[in-house]
């Protein structure tokens, strides 16, 4: 379980808090999902819980653990971080790049080997033929698998994840998602996910945390937001998947 | 085809050197650069600062710069001397070590940096989420993606390193400098072209081998690198060599030279009697007039050839002239009191400064002394060396006989004469032991009021080696030795344009002589 109490995000330069007293639990083997327009503080609450981004006051507990108390580099290895762009280690070979955190970690080099061939074919990417490339010679699509692995290799329970399908085509992307909410199905992760993009949240998540100037709206299932949005802005936002969803239906009924 | 053989002769040692000064200079600018390029690329201040330092020292003329750090080291030896009773070599090797260290910061300061705060930030946001400490994120992604950069700023300083390791002869250092400044100033071109072909060509296959490394480091290629460091240490391996065969065995003894022919003639000379009486000798070739003298009195250097008038002006500030011998004598005194060096005696010539014009020019003005000169001194141009109008003697012939000339010239010693000839100067500040005199028919002018002193060729002998018997002994022979005519006969084989002969082929007609 995760749990944020009260957590703020203020810069010294005295402008408006990036993100104001933030309360919000996640239940283990939930999937939540993040949304907001860009500047809501939807990236700065997810870097504060792994500690990318320091916050300037609240509690943040995992499992109970106060996680502002423990190093910020033990904490980071036990969490996987996707974000968009895939940020893989340009020098290091697809198999290198997966095999970072345990090594970090100090796992035995055949048990590395093993996990970094379970997870390609996790990702479903054919060990044979991708361990050695680099990942220059990947597409996105590719790239963004490789980083997925990466963030699994050590077994974490928790994954962060900011907009990780955001630059990919919208075909790969689908893919990408339905994928990733499979494995976190079949290996019980609780998974936190950035999007600005509410098609995308409805599908994926268990439940959709809306966030508007650093601060929380409204925290609901799929459905629950659809039937009982808070305010305007989340009925805007509920509204467009709505009415994509109508067009769509109307466009297949005319087709013959 | 002879010059050429000697030449290849000195290939081992004057390599050697050049390597291994390189070498040293490239490994201790690393040290220095890659640790603070890294702290500066997280410092905008320290950057600032770091490149700002390379840069002004990158302007300072890499001579001036070599040249700086003698007296900065004579001065710090001195204190250490002085306050914890050792003392270390301030001509030499650490001098040129330090300037090239300082000239090999710019680029890999430059280039490390740069490559740095290249990286693209999710490289380095990707570092920190996998749970990477911020010295692993250094040395495991940010330095191997910056590598190929920094081997290219690495590159760009051996370059510049192996080139200027050529200037660390004037400060006493053996390198392969010592083809280009011997060869200068004997005019002995065969040398100069075999200085700058052997220092290019180091230059070009250590840049060679470093490229090889830069794109094993670029394409993650074992074999390259591994071929590059093997090519590397071969190099420097086959280089060094020489150096520690010959190492061990007696101590050396250091015999120093000026820069010019008469010095390097006489230097043959001294390392040919001393390597017969059984003593390993060494060379600091091409010193300044008095960078010599405190080289020896600190026992950086054992034995020198000096002029008496140079001594008296220079170290003793005396301006009378009370005669040959009475200023032989005092010398001598001084020498052992003041520094404990021991003057062996004189060679049995003088090399005076001697204003000397053109025979024609002179009968025409009726121009016989300095005196005479200064009626027309207005009207004319004087060519000196690159030390006359700054040494003591100057003052006191110009205040002598009120000489203000309307041009001041300064030339490299040989293409004074050059000048001189060809009526660029109608006057020049000779010497009075050069065959030029006698071949050009010059007319020297006489020094009717003595504000000219003495200079009888004098042999010095270190502090260190003041008492050794032995080598006292094998120099002795040379004293009152060498006659002027003799000693003009050698200067002009090597300084004449034809038929012309090497600084050693003259010493050993000279050796000749002096056994006759």
């Amino acid at each position: 379980m995760i749990e944020l109490r009260g957590i703020t995000k203020a810069y010294a330069d005295g402008g408006v808090p990036a993100v104001r007293t933030l309360d919000l639990t996640i239940s283990d083997g939930e999937f939540l999902v993040l949304i907001g327009e860009s500047g809501s503080g939807k990236t700065t609450t997810l870097n504060m819980i792994n500690r990318l981004i320091e916050p300037t006051a609240g509690v943040i507990r995992v499992d109970s653990e106060d996680v502002l108390a423990i190093d910020p580099v033990n904490l980071r290895r036990r969490m996987g971080y996707v974000f968009q762009g895939a940020g893989l280690f340009p020098h290091l070979t697809v198999a290198e790049n997966i095999a970072v955190t345990p090594r970090l970690l100090g796992w035995p080099r055949e048990q590395i080997d093993a996990r970094v061939d379970e997870l390609l074919n996790l990702v479903r990417l054919d060990p044979a033929q991708y361990r050695r490339r680099l990942p220059r010679e990947l597409s996105g699509g590719q790239q963004q698998r490789v980083a997925l692995a990466r963030a699994l290799a050590a077994k974490p329970k928790i994954m962060l994840m900011d907009e990780p399908f955001g630059a990919l085509d919208p075909l790969i992307r689908d893919d990408l998602a339905e994928d990733y909410r499979q494995i976190h199905n079949s290996l019980g992760l609780t998974t936190i996910f950035v999007t600005h993009d509410m098609t995308e949240a409805m599908l994926l998540g268990d439940r959709i945390a809306v966030m508007k100037d650093g601060a929380l709206i409204q925290v609901g299932t799929p459905n629950e937001l659809l039937t009982h949005p808070a305010d305007d802005f989340v009925k805007a936002l509920v509204d467009t998947p709505k009415k994509r969803t109508r067009r769509l239906a109307q466009v297949l009924a005319a087709a013959p | 085809m002879n010059s050429f053989g000697e030449a290849w002769g000195n290939l081992p040692d004057f390599l050697s050197w050049h390597v291994l000064l390189s070498v040293s200079a490239l490994a201790l600018g690393l040290l220095i650069s890659l640790p603070l390029a890294i702290v500066a690329a997280r410092s905008r201040w320290l950057r600032g600062a770091a490149l700002g330092f390379a840069s002004v020292i990158q302007t300072i003329p890499s001579l001036a710069l070599l040249a700086l750090f003698y007296p900065i080291l004579l001065i710090i030896s001195q204190f250490t001397q002085d306050a914890f009773g050792f003392g270390f070599r301030a001509l030499g090797f650490l001098p040129a070590l330090l300037a090239l260290t300082l000239y090999s910061m710019l680029p890999v300061l430059r280039n490390t940096i740069t490559a740095l705060n290249g990286i693209e930030p999710s490289v380095k946001m990707a570092a920190r989420g996998v749970g990477m400490t911020p010295r692993q994120s250094l040395f495991q992604v940010e330095l191997p993606l910056a590598a190929p950069v920094i081997m290219a700023g690495i590159r760009t300083a051996a370059v510049w390193v192996i080139g200027t390791a050529t200037l660390a002869t004037p400060v006493g250092q053996t390198s392969l400098g010592n083809y280009i400044f011997t060869g200068l100033q004997t005019e002995n071109w065969v040398f100069v072209l075999f200085g700058v072909v052997s220092a290019a060509g180091l230059a070009v296959v250590i840049d060679r081998l470093l490229a090889l490394a830069e794109d094993g480091l670029a394409l993650r290629s074992d074999t390259r690198i591994f071929a590059a460091l093997t090519g590397l240490a071969v190099v420097i391996g086959v280089s060094l060599y020489p150096m520690f065969a010959s190492a061990g065995g007696e101590r050396t003894v250091t015999i120093g030279t000026k820069s010019f022919d008469e010095q390097y003639i006489l230097g043959n000379v001294l390392a040919d009697r001393l390597g017969a009486a059984g003593f390993a000798t060494t060379r600091r070739d091409g010193l300044g007039s008095t960078v010599i003298f405190r080289a020896l009195a600190a026992n950086d250097l054992d034995v020198y050839v000096d002029y008496s008038g140079t001594i008296w002006t220079t170290e003793m500030h005396r301006s009378d002239a009370p005669g040959r011998a009475a200023v032989l004598t005092q010398i001598g005194d001084y020498m052992t009191k003041t520094y404990g060096v021991r003057l062996v005696g004189g060679l049995g010539f003088e090399n005076a400064y001697a204003f000397a014009m053109r025979s024609d020019k002179a009968r025409a003005l009726h121009v016989n002394s300095l005196a005479d000169l200064a009626l027309y001194a207005p009207r004319l141009k004087i060519g000196g060396d690159f030390e006359i109008f700054s040494r003591p003697e100057w003052r006191a012939v110009v205040k002598a006989y009120g000489l203000k000339f309307a041009v001041q010239r300064q030339y490299q010693a040989n293409l004074m004469y050059n000048a001189l000839v060809a009526g660029d100067v109608d006057v020049i500040s000779a010497f009075s032991s050069d065959g030029r005199i006698a071949q050009y028919g010059l007319k020297v002018l006489a020094d009717p009021k003595g504000a000219l002193p003495p200079y009888d060729a004098i042999l010095l002998v270190s502090p260190n080696h003041a008492n050794d018997s032995a080598l006292l002994k094998a120099l002795q022979p040379l004293i009152g030795a060498i006659r002027l005519e003799t000693i003009q006969k050698a200067n002009l084989m090597v300084d004449r344009p034809e038929d012309k002969q090497s600084p050693q082929q003259a010493a050993r007609w000279l050796e000749t002589e002096i056994a006759r």
